[in-house]
């Protein structure tokens, strides 16, 4: 088992290798990465990460010593099946909304004394965010298959809905651009890269069910804060904070629009 | 972050909002709440980064105008960003329109400049492919836009196309209030050299959009 996921890894890396990061001949782009759907199919390196994952909620860590294993991710403490097509949610014990990501920063804090405001500050891909990029594929992949179910009852989480909306259409910086600008449409694309219409359900469920995902052009594990992060460079935007309530907001309206309207799928594979 | 400072805002603000929250559609007060949570949201999500401020964020009439009515602006709202954005266009200050369509195929290629990853005093691109298509030979192309291969030979190389392809990417909202285009022009991402240089290629005869 171990020895086919490590051998679909190695594939993968040789396969990064021969993309060339800007779309040079746009055939060989395109069929690039429909060789890599083909061959990793059945062997996404994002199970590195997911058995990573496992292994560092079980483990006693930080100051306190303690594992994750208590951490309530919305569905009580310790259950990780389920947890990730209900987030983001209000929870009771911070009164606020929170993803996946800023839910996993409280648990590490209150239960195992790693200071929130430092992994928030630490970049994507070092320290603390590895672990984090971790957790998130094997948390994502406990729930996969599973339809969105992202709740709108609380007065706060509809509240978040309704914010999550209005940033989705705020147009700004340079470029006028807002999420809107190129996710509002059917059937658009950048270059070549398709591009879901994150107002309607299927392309909702399809783009942020996503993600975490693990990205061939970079071999590296993206959460979601990473993606929304990224596309905010595109726009032109300023530095969107680690766990900010922009980010939390989005997510809430990208996670409300897909409910019911498709199955997670992340950790996926992407370009 | 400072959470306790947070959560003593985020509660403050959802009495405001949940003050007669019944369900439904929010009303139109509820609406307004939402839009001043929605610019408390923003104010505080973003820091600086590189050559990106967070005055970015700040919104002039047009930007704030189309995000909150989308591409469904109303007649008189429609009028008038497009007159005020027609009024301010700065036409080429020698009269001439065209410039070297092999420069301006460079620009169109860029997708450069503005982001946190760039750095300042870097010349910007134009995205032009990110969103049209324009040559045939390049088929990496995006579909925002619509197709603008050909385009000198559809339109014709006459003084009225030229100043128009110039207003269009000086500012788009002259013609279409609320499109997805940039303002390239009025927001200084391309100068006046640059332009031209685009304009030859979307018009020259000579370039690929007309010749091949
Ligand atoms: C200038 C263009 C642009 C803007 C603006 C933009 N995005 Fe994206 N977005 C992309 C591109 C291109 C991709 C494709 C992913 C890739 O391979 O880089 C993408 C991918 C995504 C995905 C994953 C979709 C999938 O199918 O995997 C999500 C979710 C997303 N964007 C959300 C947002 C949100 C929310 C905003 C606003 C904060 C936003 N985007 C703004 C260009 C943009
Ligand atoms: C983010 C997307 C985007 C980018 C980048 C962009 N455009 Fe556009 N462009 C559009 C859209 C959408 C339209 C159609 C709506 C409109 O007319 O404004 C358009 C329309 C046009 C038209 C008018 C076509 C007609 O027949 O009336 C021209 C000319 C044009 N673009 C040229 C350019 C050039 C040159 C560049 C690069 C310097 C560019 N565009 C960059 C989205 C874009």
């Amino acid at each position: 088992m171990k020895g086919t996921r490590y051998a679909a890894c190695v594939a993968a890396s040789a396969l990064a290798l021969m993309l060339p990061a800007m779309p040079a001949g746009a055939d060989a782009t395109a069929e690039g990465i429909a060789k890599y759907r083909e061959a990793l199919a059945d062997g996404n390196p994002a199970e590195l990460w997911e058995m990573q994952g496992e292994e560092l909620w079980r483990t006693a860590r930080g100051p306190k010593n303690a594992s994750l294993e208590k951490c309530d991710l919305g569905q009580g403490p310790g259950v990780v099946k389920g947890a990730f097509v209900t987030l983001p949610r209000y929870f009771a014990d911070t009164k606020r909304v929170q993803d996946l990501e800023s839910r996993l920063l409280t648990c590490m804090e209150t239960l195992q004394g790693i200071p929130a405001d430092e992994v928030a500050k630490t970049p994507f891909g070092k320290g603390e965010q590895k672990s984090i990029e971790a957790l998130v594929a094997w948390i994502s992949a406990e729930s996969r298959g599973m339809k969105f179910n992202v709740p709108t009852s609380h007065p706060e989480e509809k509240r978040m809905y309704e914010i999550g909306k209005r940033a989705f259409n705020y147009r700004g910086g340079t470029h006028d651009f807002g999420c809107v600008t190129c996710h509002g449409e059917d059937g658009k694309r950048i270059r070549l890269q398709d591009l879901p219409n994150l107002t309607k359900g299927p392309d909702a469920a399809r783009g942020f069910g996503a993600w975490p995902a693990y990205r061939v052009s970079s071999g590296e594990l993206w959460s979601m804060q990473r993606r929304l992060n990224d596309c905010f460079r595109q726009q032109r935007f300023p530095y969107p904070l680690y766990g900010s309530d922009v980010t939390i907001a989005l997510s809430t309206y990208l996670g409300v629009t897909a409910n019911g309207a498709g199955e997670s799928t992340a950790p996926a594979i992407k370009r | 972050m400072n959470s306790t400072l947070r959560n003593t805002a985020l509660a403050l603000a959802t009495l405001a909002t949940v003050a007669g929250c019944a369900g439904g559609r929010p009303s139109a007060e509820q609406q307004a709440a939402y839009d001043r949570d929605t610019a408390e949201v923003m104010a505080r999500s973003f820091r600086e980064q590189g050559i990106v401020k967070t005055d970015r964020l700040q919104q002039d009439e047009v930007m704030a105008a189309c995000s909150k009515h989308g591409h469904a602006i109303d007649d008189d709202l429609r009028d008038r960003i497009q007159e005020s954005a027609m009024a301010a266009i700065k036409w080429p200050s020698d009269g001439n329109y065209l410039g070297d369509w092999k420069e301006g195929e460079k620009i169109a290629q860029s997708g450069r400049g503005l982001t946190w990853s760039d750095k300042a005093g870097d010349p910007n691109g134009g995205n032009c492919y990110n969103c049209h298509r324009i040559t045939k030979k390049e088929i990496s192309f995006g579909t925002i836009g619509p197709s603008l291969y050909q385009y000198g030979k559809l339109h014709g190389n006459t003084e009225a196309t030229q100043k128009y392809v110039w207003g269009k990417i000086w500012n788009p909202n002259a013609y279409t209030a609320c499109t997805n285009m940039p303002r390239f022009g009025a927001h200084a991402i391309l100068d006046e050299q640059q332009i031209r240089h685009i304009v030859a290629l979307l018009l020259d005869p000579k370039s690929p959009v007309n010749a091949e």
